[in-house]
């Protein structure tokens, strides 16, 4: 496989990246150092707008002009990296900051300065106990080493960056209910607008990015706007970091340039599927989007390409499922997720997850009625477009997508009273 | 309350002095110490902050992570995410429950093992995932299954 050289995952490469010492030895702080000889705070944004880069955080909206929301009123700013990454299929947060932290800190600090920020957050996932702790050595690794604190490098330009810890909640990822999360609140979503750039963080103005968005600052401040636009499209340029997990032959993390094909990154990047098993469905953007099937690998892994193909590139993470899995197990299994996980505020989503569960449960048990599949795009019709945040469609994403691409799959469980396959999810021994 | 909490609770207001930003740090610190948050200890917490104890109890019960009932010495999480169940995580549950002889959700009456499910631990990679006091342990296949129960671990 022709591996181009890594930008964001050269931990992959160099061992003991996450020292500070090493990371210096690898061009470690030079972005810092360019940025702030090169760039006044608003060249940068505008730098960063040039690039086109967009948010890795699910969403995929442009981080330079988030940035240029920031209303100019002299109140203080803050940065909020997100890092409460617990999108079922994604795992390329925690290899970031578990492995490259300083890649994170550094690309925060420029970030910081860009959006004249003085204060940073980074709201750690409550289980990435190692992460919470490469996280705070790397910061005061930082310290020590001049790159936070007042006037950093002699730049006249100020930082303290925070670390903060989640305890167990999916929608704390959602940004304003992360936002509440830090404050000290239950995790429920706010009402937007008011949106985070007018009035975020104590109300103040703030901007919340996902940790592989800031991470892409040093390579894209030391390489530049044009350069980023050399790999991907017009729309969609630049680098991106899928997770790949289900049977294939290396599960893992891979930097792909933007419309890399969904062929491509199974095949060569993860090695092509174990036991030469056929692929059924992929579920291309982590568990809230939509299932591709297996007519549609040639897709680019872009946002649009992937939008015009039914789903979305989402966080990236990439599910691949093979053909003697059964798709009711996998709707099942991820409408439980997101039962588990519903806030609770709107009813909508907190009885629909929970009844389509349960009527999704019996059919995968071989306990279905005619017209529970009728019953269940029912439920789906009162939850889509008319709950308080996204986690309620998120949770649909799967589901009807299954339904509809493989009808005849769910129809059978209720007419023969069992899997028709006589399959599981899981039906050989783990040996990987 | 044990006297140094006092102490927690002021390095946490110091390091984040507004609205209630003291609170989730310093519970996080308290029940690692303490294994969970007892109503008695989530009074205590109210008052060290300065906060009523119904919202202190409102906001503990929202997160999955705060634990309001003792907790075994080790507290095993397995995976059931759709990763990690396409790699058998359900099978690996079934065999720490039949081999604990207590159910996901339960405590072992010596007081060694709390089981509790968890959602995808974003570490699919290397399904079925299972953490430990919450450092993770991968690749968990029917075999190493006995390894979680085993060997020294932190709190
Ligand atoms: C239910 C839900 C969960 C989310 N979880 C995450 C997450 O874990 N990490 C993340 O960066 N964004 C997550 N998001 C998206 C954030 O709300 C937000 O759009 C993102 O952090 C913005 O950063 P970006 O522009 O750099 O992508 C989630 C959104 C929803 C609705
Ligand atoms: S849609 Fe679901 S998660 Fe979002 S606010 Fe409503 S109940 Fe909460
Ligand atoms: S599904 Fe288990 S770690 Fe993601």
């Amino acid at each position: 496989m022709s591996q181009a050289r890594r930008y964001l995952l050269r931990n992959q490469d160099i061992p003991d990246i996450d020292r500070i010492e090493v990371y210096e030895a690898n061009q470690g702080y030079q972005a810092l150092r360019q940025a702030f000889n090169q760039y006044e705070p608003a060249a940068l944004v505008e730098m960063v707008k040039a690039s086109g880069l967009r948010g890795r955080g699910g969403a995929g909206f442009p981080t330079g002009v988030k940035w240029s929301f920031l209303p100019d009123d002299g109140r203080p700013r803050y940065l909020v990296v997100n890092s409460d990454e617990a999108e079922p299929g994604t795992f390329k947060d925690r290899e970031l900051i578990e492995h490259n932290p300083h890649q994170l800190i550094e690309g925060m600090i420029i970030s910081s300065y860009a959006t004249r920020a003085r204060e940073a957050y980074i709201y750690c996932r409550g289980e990435f106990r190692r992460g919470a702790e490469q996280l705070r050595r790397a910061v005061a690794e930082a310290y020590r080493h001049g790159y936070l604190g007042e006037n950093i490098l002699d730049s006249g330009f100020s930082l303290d960056i925070k670390i903060y810890r989640g305890a167990g909640a999916y929608i704390c990822g959602e940004e304003s209910a992360l936002l509440e999360s830090l404050e000290g609140e239950r995790g429920n979503p706010r009402l937007k607008p008011p949106f985070p750039a007018v009035a975020g963080l104590y109300g103040m103005p703030t901007v919340v990015n996902n940790v592989e968005t800031i991470c892409n600052l040093p390579p894209l401040v030391l390489n530049g706007a044009e350069w980023y636009r050399t790999m991907g499209t017009e729309k969609s340029p630049g680098l991106k970091i899928m997770s790949v997990s289900g049977p294939v032959n290396r599960p893992g993390n891979y930097e792909i340039p933007l419309a890399t094909r969904l062929r491509v990154l199974i095949d060569e990047y993860a090695g092509g599927m174990r036991d030469q098993r056929g692929i059924k469905a992929v579920i291309p953007g982590g568990s809230s989007v939509p299932v591709l099937t297996a007519d549609q690998l040639d897709t680019p892994l872009d946002y649009e390409s992937v939008l015009a193909a039914g789903s979305m590139l989402g966080s990236g993470g990439c599910i691949v499922i093979d053909e003697r899995t059964c798709m009711v197990g996998v709707a099942a299994r991820l409408l439980k997720f997101y039962r588990e996980e519903s806030c609770g505020k709107c009813t909508p989503c907190r009885e629909g997850t929970y009844w389509m569960t349960d009527v999704l449960n019996r059919i995968e048990a071989g306990e279905g009625k005619p017209g529970d599949l009728e019953l269940i795009a029912d439920m789906a019709d009162n939850i889509g477009g008319k709950v308080f945040c996204p986690l309620g469609d998120a949770a649909l994403g799967v589901v009807v997508s299954a339904m509809k691409h493989f009808a005849d799959e769910f129809e059978a469980h209720i007419k023969e009273h069992a899997c028709p396959m006589g399959a599981r999810l899981y039906y050989d021994t783990v040996n990987h | 309350m044990k006297p140094h909490w006092e102490t927690w609770a002021e390095e946490a207001k110091a390091e984040f002095p507004r609205a209630n930003s003291a609170l989730l740090p310093l519970l996080h610190r308290i029940q690692a110490e303490e294994g969970y948050l007892s109503p008695q200890t989530l009074a205590e917490v109210a008052g060290l902050l300065d906060l009523a104890v119904p919202y202190v109890e409102s906001v503990v019960s929202f997160y999955s992570l705060f634990y309001q009932r003792p907790t075994g010495r080790r507290v095993i999480h397995v995976c059931t995410g759709l990763s990690c169940a396409l790699s058998g995580s359900d099978q690996l549950m079934h065999r720490l429950e039949a081999k604990l002889g207590i159910q996901q959700g339960q405590t072992t009456p010596d007081g060694e093992y709390t089981l509790l499910e968890a959602e995808c631990l974003a570490a699919c990679d290397k399904a079925p995932v299972a953490q430990v006091n919450l450092r993770y342990r991968e690749s968990v296949d029917l075999e190493a299954a006995e390894e979680l129960l085993k060997g020294e671990v932190e709190s």
